[in-house]
């Protein structure tokens, strides 16, 4: 026995309204964060992530109400990733309850910000988000590259690298998304999770394409990742987050019942 | 009414350490702070801590509460809290060597980078997640916590006791390593009982009810 597998269900929060399922449900709205957050910790989540996709700045301090209002009363750790940018960001998040920061294209733009955030606050809660695309040709050795603006925009940087030069800049663990399977739900990119999961050394979360239960056991069993991260498969109910670990624990998987 | 301080030292989550000890608090009252006189005035002292132990010994005596520290460690009911317990001992590793408060015997040591797991699989450090912690002896603080019990660690730095005897759990993760260790009435532990949901829970409320005796 020893540690076990996390799984993390991921709250898209627009507005203060969990959004995540739009594009292949039909459905506008999922609910209210923290009546969410607060079914996932009665189901056994191990962790919960909140991704603020709010669109406009004006509206950010809505999450930090929303993370204030789930630390009162979900004790769990909590990660908050969307428009962090500066180390005041980072604070701010940190003081409403917080206990990781995801930093993605703030990342990209100014690596030097990874290694002020992990000398300021700690390795340990500096997530650093990748989202990587496969670049190569079929039949090819394959290759990712990191894209930002919502998988919009190529970088010409290698994904793998970039999970290493990160570690090495002090990021304490990486949320991997495919962009090619994010929203499929035909399951994670897996070569994608096992190549950077091999190539660095602390925690890696495998994110984007869950549509079922053997796909979270796929990413820890093929993937080697360290927990898995779904959105929209938990959030309709489609399954809770106890048989996600029954699953789990019956493939095998040490998970925390 | 009876008191509890969290001591602020401006480092890491002591507001979700604060959170979690309201929570459960039944008539006490939880001051955050590092005023040496509020300190020494509370019933009972909780240090937590995060980040590089540098830092945390350098921004412990830059507030001023490393005397009130030696100080209430002797008399009152204490917790530490991951870095907190850490720093409890005489001496880290980290940072290419970093002298602790040395209220308890024992160093804190690297996890390494070539950590390995009985089926040779390599672990990751950070060790991050929802562990096992054993419990090696009966102790006021475990009371209704189920042996086993799972807790959520996030750390690459391990206690390790000069004297076993002070071992009061412990956790494989490549190595058995010390999970919480106590002495009369000092009590520390690795994992975060602020983030370790019901086990978590039940450990601060049993602090808060602890008289500082031992098991």
């Amino acid at each position: 026995m020893g540690l076990a597998k996390r799984i993390i269900p991921c709250l898209d929060v627009d507005n203060g309204r969990v959004v995540k399922g739009v594009k292949f449900l039909d459905i506008r709205d999922a609910g209210d964060p923290v009546e969410i957050a607060r079914r996932y910790d009665q189901q056994g989540a191990d962790e919960i992530t909140f991704l603020d996709i709010t669109a406009s700045s004006d509206n950010r301090e809505t999450m930090v109400h929303v993370v204030e209002q789930v630390a009162g009363e979900v004790f769990i750790p909590l990660t908050v990733g969307g428009g962090i940018r500066t180390s005041a960001d980072i604070r701010r998040m940190l003081n409403a309850g917080a206990d990781k920061v995801g930093i993605n294209t703030a990342a990209v733009f100014n690596p030097e910000f990874v290694k002020e955030a992990a000398d300021r606050f700690g390795s340990q809660c500096i997530v650093v988000a990748i989202d990587a695309k496969c670049v190569s040709a079929a039949g090819e050795t394959p290759r990712w590259e990191i894209f930002t603006h919502g998988g919009r925009k190529a970088t010409g940087i290698d994904a793998v690298e970039w999970a290493r030069r990160m570690v090495d800049y002090g990021a304490g663990e990486i949320l991997l998304t495919s962009m090619d399977r994010d929203g499929t739900k035909s399951g994670f990119d897996l070569a994608l999770v096992r190549a950077v999961s091999e190539a660095v050394r602390v925690p890696v979360i495998a994110s984007g394409g869950v549509g079922n239960l053997d796909h979270l056991v796929d990413g820890i069993v093929q993937g080697h990742a360290d927990a898995v991260l779904a959105a929209s498969i938990f959030h309709f109910c489609e399954y809770t987050i106890e048989q996600a670990k029954q699953r789990m624990a019956a493939a095998g998987i040490e998970v925390r019942l | 009414m009876s008191t509890v301080a969290v001591i602020d030292y401006g480092m890491g989550n002591l507001h979700s350490v604060a959170k979690a000890l309201e929570h459960v608090a039944d008539g006490q009252q939880v001051i955050v702070t590092h005023d040496p006189a509020r300190i020494r005035a509370a019933d009972r002292v909780v240090l937590p801590g995060v980040g590089a132990i540098r830092d945390c010994m350098a921004e412990m005596a830059r507030q001023g509460v490393i005397d009130v520290i030696h100080e209430v460690v002797r008399e009152k009911p204490f917790l530490g809290v991951c870095v907190g317990m850490q720093a409890l001992m005489d001496f880290s590793a980290e940072n290419g060597g970093t002298p602790c408060l040395g209220v308890l015997p024992g160093r804190v040591e690297y996890f390494g980078d070539n950590l390995m797991a009985a089926d040779s699989d390599r672990l990751k450090v950070p060790h991050m997640g929802w562990n096992q912690v054993h419990q090696e002896r009966a102790h006021p603080l475990w009371q209704g916590i189920a042996q086993d019990a799972r807790f959520y660690f996030v750390h690459s730095y391990y206690v390790q006791p000069a004297d076993a005897a002070l071992t009061a759990a412990s956790t494989d993760y490549g190595v058995r390593f010390t999970a919480a260790v106590t002495r009369e009435n000092v009590f520390a532990v690795q994992f975060h009982p602020e983030k370790s949901q019901h086990a978590g829970l039940a450990l601060y409320a049993n602090f808060l009810r602890w008289d500082g005796q031992g098991a």
